[in-house]
């Protein structure tokens, strides 16, 4: 470890908190119909859409009209994508002459796109064509993440609101999020990416000799307007197979830095969206706090396991120390330009959110290494979370918190004025508990079939951990993997398809509900036993919740894999 | 209920065309105007040849060069495309090798090339990024340490003087990024085509 690795790390935990006030505020105008800066320009677009797709801005829906129209829209999504990668051999913008996508994985990516998990089974540049990256793919980084986003909007109008039937008009969510936040920070931060290296083109792809002599294929593509959205829509999903630890996706430190802050820039800042639209900042920095103390307690655990090295190294003469000359630790799946501090904040970072992109490969981290993303995404990626599952499974886990300090003092649990009562206490044990079900079910049905056992690359623990993370990351909808697992199989691509699907619906559905319930409620005023939710207590007893709740969930599956693989490593025991 | 359907088709198709074909092309548009060179995958001529990208590193094995890191890319098998067979720094399948800190091969793959590494240079030990894999397969750098390891090497091989060729990898060294970012790198084609001036001269 070193000093200029610590520094690295506060300066972006600096910048986060720098970016979160100023980003809410924006958001919170847009998702309160305010004008922006940006409304004289795009005013006129957004009222086009309303006009052809028959929707009338003003009237706002019930939560269940909200839920039918967003899965509506994700089933038009999902038909879309799917026709898309099948057709892709007779459709123009080609020049790779890719194929139509197999069956299975034409199902397993589309599911993955519209769900914004971005897993990818496949290849990205020896599969997709240009058109599929295009008007696929890189339309799903959009809509998918707008679609999170507006959902935890509608959550948040839940608390907000009194005595109100609706939560808002998902269309409207959908299309201001799209053309006002994403679109505008796409298209500048894009060209930055450009600038720095990130190509841009339509070119077949590159054919160079080499210095001695070789043949080098070199893909190409319209990479740098995938490459921001898929960071700022926390979707993850790389234009190439290597993802952002490709040099194309994410050439230099600079680029590095600045796609961990897209990964965290809406969700940090929906923290103070919410904060501003229930009328307290205070209550916005509360969850703020506990989203920072976890952040900060996993990047420390990453970055200290990983910078030592591979124990397993020393008896050949390999050198792992830190100097002026190299970052040293353990390199394995790691590239050069970003050394071992970055690459242990990108891990974090990446699956905090549930974004999903990597610079490093998740597989070759060491034990507690691995054990940080894998137990990130199995908590729903509440830390900041990104634009679908943070704000909302955060604040599950809050009205769990009330419901257990209620418990403990034996009053009616409130939070934020609203009386947490039978209904919303179900409802989010019910979004909770489908994480588990799925994460732990298919792990447990993948290691008793050969289908399942039959994608492991790595022997052991560690082969376990691949497949316990490969379902995580589908039910988390991350998208990060142990990628040695060969998940391009009938097998993989169905269960992991089916667990991409739970982990977004059956969390979405249960999280309208407590919506809706709560936009009814009448408002309790303050009174001196009124447990307050922006005070040091509330954040310590959230953070108790949480790691309780996860503890008791995970703690056997985790210690399975990468608990036992680490005790393995420090007997010097190989596989 | 059904009233939503209309709107979910519409909207998609909307989406599309906004997000999915106006906005790349257009950014397509903006970056082969403003930055062509970058745009295009930042690539290096030599003698009105493609020799490859400045990002995208390429493999080298003769002791005349500075080797990269070693890649776990691969290609599928031309007799039998199930499988695939190991192609280094295949610029069109970027991958890592995936392998775990306890795994036989890793460690077999580790021992087995720092040793081939000390017979080069047995004054100092194997820096770790020569012996692991990057996590693209394609890491254009090297650090400074291993750069400056297989000095004695190439300078052999060449015939030049160590001096010399650890001057050129002291050229070729990038510090951090404004003093702050990331970690100090030597892009490894672009210190083999300084190498190669310095030949012809």
């Amino acid at each position: 470890m070193t000093m200029n690795g610590w520094f690295q790390i506060a300066l972006f935990g600096a910048i986060v908190i720098l970016l979160t006030k100023p980003f809410g505020g924006y958001m919170t105008r847009v998702f309160t119909g305010a004008r922006v800066f940006l409304s004289p320009v795009i005013g006129p677009i957004e009222r086009g859409i309303y006009r052809i797709c028959g929707v009338d801005e003003r009237h706002e829906q019930h939560w269940v009209t909200y839920g039918i129209a967003m899965l509506f829209f994700t089933a038009a999504g999902f038909v879309t994508l799917y026709a898309l990668q099948r057709l892709q051999g007779m459709l123009p913008l080609n020049p790779a002459g890719q194929h139509a996508v197999e069956q299975s994985l034409a199902f397993n990516t589309s599911v993955s796109f519209v769900t914004n998990t971005n897993w990818q089974s496949y290849t990205p540049e020896t599969t997709m064509s240009y058109l599929t990256q295009m008007a696929g793919l890189t339309t799903h980084n959009f809509v998918s993440a707008a679609t999170g986003i507006a959902l935890a909007i509608a959550l948040v109008r839940g608390f907000a609101r009194r005595s109100a039937q609706t939560v808002g008009n998902f269309w409207v969510d959908l299309v201001r999020c799209t053309l006002y936040i994403l679109l505008p920070i796409a298209v500048i931060v894009g060209l930055f990416f450009v600038w720095q290296g990130v190509p841009q083109n339509l070119n077949t792809y590159t054919d160079a000799t080499t210095l001695e002599g070789a043949r080098q294929v070199i893909a190409q593509g319209p990479v740098a307007s995938q490459e921001v959205i898929k960071m700022l829509g926390t979707n993850g999903g790389g234009f190439f197979n290597a993802n952002s630890a490709h040099p194309y996706e994410n050439p230099n430190a600079i680029t590095n830095f600045v796609q961990m802050l897209l990964i965290f820039s809406i969700g940090a800042g929906l923290t103070n969206v919410f904060g501003r639209m229930v009328g307290s900042q205070r209550q916005g920095w509360a969850i703020f706090a506990v989203m920072g103390l976890l952040f900060l307690a996993g990047v420390a655990t990453v970055y200290t396991s990983e910078a030592p090295g591979n124990p397993a190294f020393a008896a050949f003469h390999v050198d792992q120390t830190p100097s002026a000359l190299q970052a040293g630790g353990n390199m394995e799946g790691k590239e050069v330009r970003f050394g071992i501090a970055d690459s242990a904040l990108f891990t974090t970072v990446t699956t905090d959110a549930s974004c999903g992109a990597v610079d490093t490969m998740h597989d070759s981290l060491m034990p507690l290494g691995g054990l940080v993303p894998m137990v990130n995404m199995m908590l729903g990626e509440i830390i900041f979370g990104g634009v679908d599952s943070g704000l909302y499974g955060m604040l599950l886990f809050a009205i769990l918190a009330v419901f257990i300090a209620g418990l403990m003092v034996g009053r009616t649990p409130e939070y934020l004025g609203k009386k947490i009562e039978a209904k919303e206490v179900k409802m989010a044990m019910l979004a909770i508990l489908i994480l588990p079900l799925s994460i732990l079910g298919f792990t447990a049905l993948a290691t008793v079939l050969p289908a399942g056992l039959a994608g492991t690359a790595n022997a052991g623990p560690h082969g376990f951990s691949e497949i316990l993370y490969a379902f995580d990351s589908a039910t988390a909808n991350n998208g990060s993997a142990f990628a040695g697992l060969s998940a391009n199989t009938p097998f993989y691509n169905s269960t992991l398809g089916l667990a991409m699907f739970m982990g977004r619906f059956l969390m979405i559905v249960p999280m309208l509900a407590v919506a809706g319930s709560l936009a009814e409620k009448k408002i309790v005023p303050v009174s001196a036993g009124t447990f307050p939710t922006d005070g040091g207590l509330f954040v310590g007893l959230l953070i108790g919740v949480i790691a309780i709740t996860g503890g008791l969930i995970y703690f056997p599956a985790v210690s399975l894999g990468p608990i036992v693989e680490q005790l393995a490593m420090k007997a010097g025991t190989v596989f | 209920m059904l009233r939503q359907v209309r709107p979910a088709i519409v909207m998609m198709i909307a989406m599309t065309v906004i997000t999915g074909l106006i906005y790349p092309l257009g950014m397509t548009g903006i970056a082969q105007l403003l930055f062509p060179y970058q745009a295009n995958g930042s690539l290096i001529h030599r003698n009105g040849r493609i020799v490859g990208s400045a990002l995208i590193g390429q493999n080298f094995t003769s002791a005349r060069y500075f080797h990269g890191r070693p890649s776990a890319t691969a290609e599928p098998d031309s007799k039998d495309p199930s499988k695939t067979i190991p192609v280094p720094y295949a610029a069109d399948n970027s991958s890592g090798s995936n392998l775990g800190p306890t795994s036989k091969a890793l460690i077999a793959r580790v021992k087995k090339d720092a040793a081939q590494l000390q017979v080069e240079n047995p004054s100092v030990p194997v820096p770790v990024d020569l012996v692991t894999t990057s996590a693209s397969g394609l890491d254009p750098d090297i650090t400074p340490a291993g750069a400056y390891f297989q000095v004695p090497r190439v300078a052999k091989a060449r015939g030049l003087p160590e001096e010399e060729v650890h001057q050129l990898v002291e050229a070729a060294t990038k510090g951090r990024l404004l003093g702050i970012f990331g970690e100090p790198s030597v892009n490894v084609l672009k210190l083999n085509l300084a190498l190669d001036k310095l030949g012809s001269k």
